[in-house]
């Protein structure tokens, strides 16, 4: 393991914000720290960089015990919520501190400077200052800036949440293939499982200051291995065979993909909201009825395949055995390592989230 | 602003606002100037340039450049302090700066001269000091008594316009900083510096107007004319002499007094438009 934190804990005053909580990274890998905001996911990650100090337990990076190595020379690079980018600075300023922090000759600084602008695509806007840019090349800078002084691990904190979300899935692909290009450990927080999902090899589900479960994206949505998993992930519908479903004809064979609740309606065929639509469904019964509290699961079988979604209480009553048009928006197809969203064709240029 | 219909209201209460303005603060300027100049300009020379005012002025200058250099570096110490570390005492050291603002000055002049007068406890000490290495330090009527007093009163005044400003900007940018590497005055100086510039300048600039128009502390631990005395402190000597002339002469005295504040007063405003200009920028 490249990162590994053992039995970890942390208290601010009264609140436990790690509970015990070991994991590790191994070398290369992109992490995903995912839970609940509050869970305790940057506590996690300050407490790897150093910036905050945990009360008891070892953070390990490449083997050494470093719990008393100031932040500072641990070589990570640190990608805030926000950015922290430094606001009396251009961009060529910031992404040259870390470097000129190291006393690197004028000749080096500028060297790796321009490379780095250039890597992220920043060519031109060196001399503008962080308020003069947008969100999404306010985050190349924060990356370029982490990257500037190579370090040996990438830390970065809810990269995207400061960003419009037209641009963020965007801005993760990007981030993504940046990372792989850099090859850099990395570490990330979120709160977003398509984030995590599409951006992580691993993902960490955290909640309440404790590690619930790690491991491949895949892994969590086959077996949720805790009822706190289960729920935050949602019954995802894990399928082999995928393609005979309306919109997905062109995914290649034999990938799996996840199907969360959250992508699938189920109407009745007299829907007045869902008219237009009814060409790109597929026809399911309803097979299973279970109430949760503020909804309803339904599961429907779909031509063999089990799907389920959650119904509104507000909307009609159904019953068990009842024909319904189920469509579905977007599955998560797994390519070997990768993981990737993939929306229906079908419904290209329908806005689907305001439905 | 809609065109609504117009009241009266507003127009009223500028209209107090403005009487209320001269009457109180534009008026009894406009006399200390008037009556400073009404015997004539050779006279107002003459009492600006007696050996007395000299000392004055000398004593004045003194006392409100220490105490904005040391209040200054403490300022910024103890802001930076409360806004950027977690420490035990905390909130203590955050109300201890604003015990000067609380207690009257000449209760802080008296305080000085039990503390460090004839009968007061760090006397032995000074008198330790003195007898070792055959100094002749003095803190109470003496200038560095006025220096001591002048920087009591005016402490909070930097740390005071710096606190908020600093605990608005939070610590992210420190901590990328520190993350990169960099050590505490590095940090201060390329990170939080600028951010306080024009901050830390407008506190100085109003701990220099209060240390040069303080007067309740320096009266309690000044009290050689010529010497120890501040302008303040010689206008009030002139005007409690009583004759005609040295009234006169307390008003020009006075009216050097004014002429430093209205400077003061400008470089602010200087200050104020240079610093909303950069913020826009
Ligand atoms: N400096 C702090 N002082 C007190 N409580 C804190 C501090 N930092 C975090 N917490 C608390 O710890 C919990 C976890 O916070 P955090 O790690 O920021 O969660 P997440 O990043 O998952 O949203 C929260 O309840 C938060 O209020
Ligand atoms: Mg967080």
């Amino acid at each position: 393991m490249y990162v590994q934190l053992n039995h970890i804990t942390k208290k601010f005053e009264d609140y436990e914000a790690a509970k015990d909580v070991s994991l590790g990274v191994e070398e290369g890998r992109m992490a995903a720290l995912l839970g609940p905001s509050g869970s305790g996911k940057t506590t996690l990650l300050r407490i790897i960089a150093g910036l905050e100090q945990q009360d008891s337990g070892d953070v390990l990076i490449d083997g050494k015990v470093v719990n008393d190595v100031p932040a500072g020379e641990r070589g990570i690079g640190f990608v805030f919520q926000n950015y922290a980018l430094f606001r009396y600075m251009t961009v060529y300023e910031n992404i040259a501190f870390g470097l000129r922090v190291q006393k690197r000759k004028k000749e080096e600084i500028d060297a790796r400077v321009m490379e780095l602008v250039h890597l992220v695509g920043l060519d031109g806007l060196e001399r503008r200052y962080p308020n003069q840019l947008s969100g999404g090349q306010r985050q190349r800078v924060a990356f370029a800036r982490a990257l500037a002084p190579e370090p040996s691990l990438l830390l970065l904190d809810e990269p995207f949440a400061a960003i419009d979300a037209k641009v963020r899935k965007e801005l993760r692909l990007w981030l993504k293939n940046m990372i792989s290009q850099v090859g850099i450990t990395s570490i990330f927080v979120t709160h977003d499982q398509d984030e995590a999902v599409e951006v992580a090899d691993e993902i960490l589900v955290i909640n309440e200051g404790r590690l619930e479960q790690a491991g491949a994206p895949i892994d969590i949505y086959k077996n949720p291995k805790t009822s706190f998993v289960a729920q935050f992930i949602g019954s995802s519908a894990v399928l082999s065979d995928f393609r005979g479903l309306k919109g997905f004809e062109d995914v290649p064979a034999g990938r799996q993909a996840v199907v969360r609740p959250e992508f699938v309606e189920a109407f009745k065929s007299d829907n007045e909201k869902f008219k237009s639509l009814i060409a790109d469904t597929e026809s399911g019964v309803i097979t299973n009825i279970a109430f949760r509290g503020s909804y309803l699961e339904l599961t429907l079988d779909v031509n063999g395949i089990q799907l389920t979604t959650n119904r509104s209480l507000e909307r009609r009553p159904v019953h068990v055995g009842n024909p319904m048009c189920v469509l579905i928006y977007r599955a998560y197809i797994l390519d070997g390592e990768n993981t990737r969203i993939y929306e229906n064709r079908r419904l290209e240029g329908v806005d689907v989230e305001s439905l | 602003m809609k065109n609504q219909k117009k009241s009266i209201v507003p127009t009223l209460l500028i209209g107090i606002s403005v009487v209320f303005f001269v009457v109180m603060l534009v008026l009894p300027l406009v006399i200390v100037l008037y009556r400073s100049l009404k015997d004539g300009l050779a006279l107002y020379v003459k009492a600006i340039t007696a050996p007395n005012t000299l000392s004055a002025l000398r004593v004045t200058l003194i006392a409100a450049s220490i105490a904005v250099l040391v209040n200054t570096f403490f300022g910024l110490c103890a802001a930076w302090l409360i806004t950027k570390f977690e420490f035990r005492g905390r909130q203590v050291l955050s109300t201890l700066i604003d015990i000067p603002f609380s207690i009257s000055p000449v209760i802080a002049g008296l305080a000085f001269i039990m503390t460090f007068g004839r009968m007061g406890w760090a006397t032995p000490f000074i008198d330790w000091i003195n007898s070792t290495f055959g100094t002749d330090i003095a803190l109470v009527f003496s200038v560095p008594g006025v220096v001591l007093a002048t920087i009591f009163v005016t402490f909070p005044f930097i740390s005071r316009e710096l606190i908020p400003v600093m605990q608005a900007q939070g610590n992210a940018e420190e901590e990328a900083a520190a993350m990169m590497g960099a050590k505490g005055f590095t940090i201060f100086r390329k990170v939080t510096f600028p951010h306080i510039r024009w901050t830390l300048l407008y506190g100085i600039i109003l701990c220099a107007a209060r240390a040069i128009g303080e007067f309740g502390a320096v009266y309690a631990v000044s009290k050689t004319r010529g010497q120890t005395f501040t302008l303040t402190l010689e206008v009030d000597a002139l005007y409690m002499a009583g004759g005609a002339d040295s009234i006169t002469q307390a008003f020009a005295v006075s009216s050097l007094l004014v002429i430093i504040a209205v400077a003061i007063l400008l470089i602010k405003q200087v200050v104020e438009y240079r610093a909303k200009r950069t913020e826009e920028a």
